[in-house]
């Protein structure tokens, strides 16, 4: 593709921690073993006042504090989440005002699991490769929620990152992209419930592993390259070891990807997990750095890049805005209580 | 333009009145007021009535019709007038009474302040005295109306030195005031650990720093000063109003420690009296928290900005200091019936001046102020009595 | 919020929202404006200028304050209105933006003890209140530390 790509980017995680140790505690488990396990030590929590649009909103505005882009030239709001705070009214109107960039906008809220804010970066990338856009917004953010007690909560966690894609001051050219999809159950959540259901070891090898694998595969085969054309590589993180063991099958090593790993210290962020990883690695980004990420969305699919980090992201003012190791240590640990309080657990509608 | 006085004055307990609906309220005090005044319904010209939000209390709007009506004028077709100012409704209501016979429209009138809180739960309550402040602006936000003073009581501690200790005073003086006062709804005094052992309801501000939430009415005759003596041998001139508004929103104001609206309405009461601050013998001041008293004493000239605090340490404002301020227990102690305040603090002071508040009676005054406050100071009455 | 007599799983504001989509561009972006005779800034937007009052009439020109500012004055609210009954203990604040005006607001993220008059801040994106499960979500500033 033309120097399409990454023009600015930000992101946002929430304050709020809790420790893994103090949700086994409450359940009677062994959050030694939990940790351990699954590789995550703590998740952030939304602070009540935090949702999918305060993230997105302040990722988007973190972004814009880094370029000089005008809001108004952006043409194309598009946030993918499990989170969305309405049903029916979309979170793009909401960051659309609150950033400057409405009327003349193309808005739609997208929703495909963990990948949805993905999907957003593609969408953006064809409309500004059919120069029917000067820059367009693509964010993945949740506030995903787990079921009390149910493996899914040491996990489920809160926080977004948000991508300018466009053709002018790229920093990060967007080479290649492709998708391996197919209809897959497993992970989903029904309309009207509040908490989703997932099938268990089923989201392993079926679901996780086929997808990313073999979008991984066919990504690097349209991009001509092998894993160790990378510097850093990013894949979907539900946990820590899922990763670990997708890029280990893939050829790429641990050094490659734990830039990018994130999971460990915020839990996942679902449709942020993968942008978080990636704002991850542009924060440390040196011109010429070759990037590969992957997502995962459950029912299912996954999307790969094949990034170029270029000479312009000296000159993005990424001290602008925090840098997700920043935002990783500025934290506040609650109790089991407060965080039952804050997600709303003690109501059941 | 001819002098006001008030021949005679009405006023029910003020608490938790679970046995007296609005109506009633206001038919005791009115009844109480004008057979104090010794007046015919036939003799009024005008009723004024001061009242926050009927509306949201008790659902009742067109209150000055209710007020006629209840008071049993409706066949006499006297004109009523609902005068609203938040917290400043009673004496905004009253100081329209004096114009409209200061301007010899009316010879004799009846003003009326009445509220009843407790109709409604205590979140609707707290709801609906919130919407004396900036509702867009400050109560959206979160703000509460206790946060908004206790807001200003930070800046004052912050840039005067004020204390928690010296806020504390306030309320027990007041609460020793009410315990001498049959119509008071707290009648207990309370010590200064009491009070800064109280739950916190906004920082610096506990619970005993705030005036509670009550029912109750409290009426007033006025009659043109040259005919006042037909009617009573111990008529009381009001000799100086001053009325003032300023910013809805506290933050808005020009400097947050000071309510221009009192310095204002004050300089305008105690022009028309021609008087100055050390003129005045005993005050009610408009105590819906203690700081509020505090910046009270300031803004009305009897000390200077800033030293509120030391002259609470200095006792100047005890029942038997230089200038007692609140001897009805203010609106801490006596109780905070919204509309009814700006009323039964002119009830207060005539009794004081005519020698007749019995166990809290201040010897030898002659001149007596009454300061109402609306919100956090968007809008102040001020009124000087003196006997003739 | 406003109203009392409506039970919680109900609109409370009967979808009364007007008002609130009115001053989105105030609480989402601190959209003021600026009086043409004495260039004093004002948020929220005047009609006219206080001081200058008749001669500022259409005269007022939109400008968008930057959301900095420092705190003047602060409580901590322990008793708080319905719609913020999860949040108690917080704090409020009068904040004075560096474009002139003042505003009222909550400070986040913040631990209690740690806020001071002079404490500079900058302003956050958040929920500021909905109207009720069912309802309308209004969002607005909340203040932070300032970040270095």
């Amino acid at each position: 593709m033309e120097n399409i790509g990454i023009v600015s980017y930000g992101a946002n995680i929430p304050r709020l921690r809790i420790k893994a140790e103090e949700i086994a505690s409450v359940w009677g488990k062994d959050g030694d073993a939990i940790s351990k396990g699954l590789g995550i030590h703590e998740k952030s929590v939304p602070a009540i006042d935090q949702d999918t649009a305060t993230i997105s909103v302040e990722a988007a505005r973190a972004a814009l504090r880094r370029c000089n882009i005008n809001p108004q030239d952006i043409g194309a709001i598009y946030i993918g989440s499990e989170s969305h705070p309405y049903a029916v009214k979309p979170t793009g109107t909401i960051v659309g005002d609150a950033i400057g960039a409405t009327p003349d906008l193309m808005v739609a809220d997208y929703e495909f699991a963990c990948k949805a804010g993905t999907a957003a970066i593609q969408t953006c990338t064809a409309f500004v490769k059919a120069d029917m856009i000067k820059y367009g917004l693509a964010i993945g953010a949740d506030t995903s929620q787990a079921a009390p007690g149910d493996a899914l909560e040491y996990s489920a966690s809160a926080g977004g990152a948000a991508f300018i894609i466009g053709k002018q001051d790229v920093i990060a050219t967007i080479n290649y992209t492709c998708s391996f999809t197919t209809d897959t159950p497993d992970f989903w959540r029904r309309a009207e419930r509040k908490y989703p259901s997932h099938a268990g070891r089923f989201t392993g090898a079926p679901a996780y592993f086929k997808h990313v694998t073999n979008c991984a595969t066919n990504c690097m085969k349209i991009a001509g390259t092998k894993p160790e054309d990378y510097d850093y590589a990013i894949f979907h993180q539900p946990n820590a070891k899922f990763p670990v063991t997708v890029a280990k099958r893939l050829g790429f090593t641990f050094d490659q990807i734990k830039q990018g790993l994130v999971v460990p210290y915020i839990g996942n962020t679902y449709s942020g997990a993968s942008l978080v990883g990636l704002a991850s690695v542009l924060d440390v980004a040196k011109p010429g750095d070759r990037i590969f990420l992957t997502s995962y969305g459950s029912g299912a699919g996954s999307d790969g890049f094949d990034i170029t980090v270029t000479e312009k992201i000296i000159e993005l003012a990424r001290k602008n805005a925090p840098t997700i190791a920043q935002m990783v240590d500025d934290k506040e640990y609650i109790d089991y209580g407060t965080y039952a309080k804050i997600t709303d657990l003690l109501y059941w509608e | 333009m001819r002098d006001v006085a008030v021949i005679g004055v009405g006023l029910t307990k003020f608490g938790e009145l679970w046995d007296k609906s609005f109506r009633q309220l206001t038919a005791e005090a009115g009844s109480k007021a004008i057979l104090d005044a010794g007046i015919g319904g036939k003799e009024i010209d005008a009723l004024y009535v001061g009242t926050m939000s009927a509306g949201r209390f008790v659902g009742q709007e067109h209150v000055g019709a209710l007020v006629a009506d209840t008071s049993g004028f409706a066949f006499e077709h006297i004109p009523a007038i609902r005068v609203e100012s938040a917290c400043a409704s009673g004496g905004v209501a009253v100081r329209q009474g004096c114009l409209s016979i200061a301007s010899g429209m009316n010879d004799i009138v009846v003003v009326g302040g009445i509220e009843k809180m407790n109709d409604v739960g205590g979140t609707s309550a707290t709801g609906t005295l919130v919407t004396a402040a900036d509702q867009e602006w400050e109560a959206f936000f979160g703000a509460t109306f206790p946060g908004i003073y206790a807001m200003l009581a930070t800046r004052h501690m912050y840039d005067y030195g004020t204390t928690r200790e010296q806020l504390a005073q306030v309320a027990v003086k007041n609460h020793a005031n009410g315990a001498l006062n049959p119509y008071a709804q707290f009648r207990k005094e309370i010590s200064i650990e009491t009070v800064l052992k109280a739950t916190t309801v906004a920082y610096p501000l506990g619970l005993l720093d705030c005036s509670p939430v009550s029912d109750g009415a409290a009426s007033i005759v006025l009659c043109a000063a040259e005919k006042a003596k037909k009617y009573t041998d111990k008529p009381i001139k009001i000799i100086g109003s001053g009325q003032a508004s300023d910013t809805l929103a506290l933050h808005a104001r020009r400097d947050i420690c000071t309510l221009e609206s009192t310095v204002h309405a004050a300089k305008m009461a105690y022009k028309q009296a021609n008087k100055t601050p050390k003129d005045i013998d005993v005050a009610e001041v408009h105590d819906c928290f203690t700081i509020a008293e505090i910046c009270a004493i300031e803004d009305l000239g009897f000390v200077k900005k800033g030293e509120g605090g030391k002259a609470i340490d200095n006792k100047i404002t005890t029942l038997d200091g230089s200038l007692p301020v609140n001897t009805s227990g203010g609106l801490k102690a006596k109780g905070h019936p919204v509309g009814a305040t700006g009323v039964a603090q002119i009830v207060e002071i005539v009794q004081q001046l005519k020698g007749e508040a019995e166990k809290r009676q201040v010897p030898n005054v002659r001149i007596g102020l009454a300061h109402n406050v609306g919100g956090s100071g968007a809008s102040c009455t001020v009124h000087i009595m003196e006997a003739m | 919020m406003y109203g009392s007599y409506h039970g919680g799983d109900v609109n409370m504001t009967d979808g009364g929202v007007a008002r609130f989509w009115r001053e989105i561009p105030q609480r989402y972006n601190f959209i003021g404006n600026r009086c043409g005779s004495c260039e004093r800034v004002f948020f929220p937007p005047r009609e006219s200028c206080p001081y200058c009052r008749r001669k500022s009439m259409g005269k007022m020109k939109e400008t968008k304050l930057s959301g900095k500012g420092e705190v003047v004055t602060y409580t901590i609210i322990h008793v708080g209105p319905e719609n913020f009954e999860e949040q108690i203990p917080y704090p409020i604040a009068i904040i004075k933006l560096e474009d002139g005006p003042q505003v009222t607001a909550q400070i986040v993220d913040c631990p209690l003890d740690e806020i001071k008059i002079g404490m500079k801040v900058e302003s956050t994106f958040r929920r500021i209140q909905e109207d009720g499960y069912t309802g309308a979500i209004y969002y607005g500033y909340k203040f932070i530390k300032k970040r270095e």
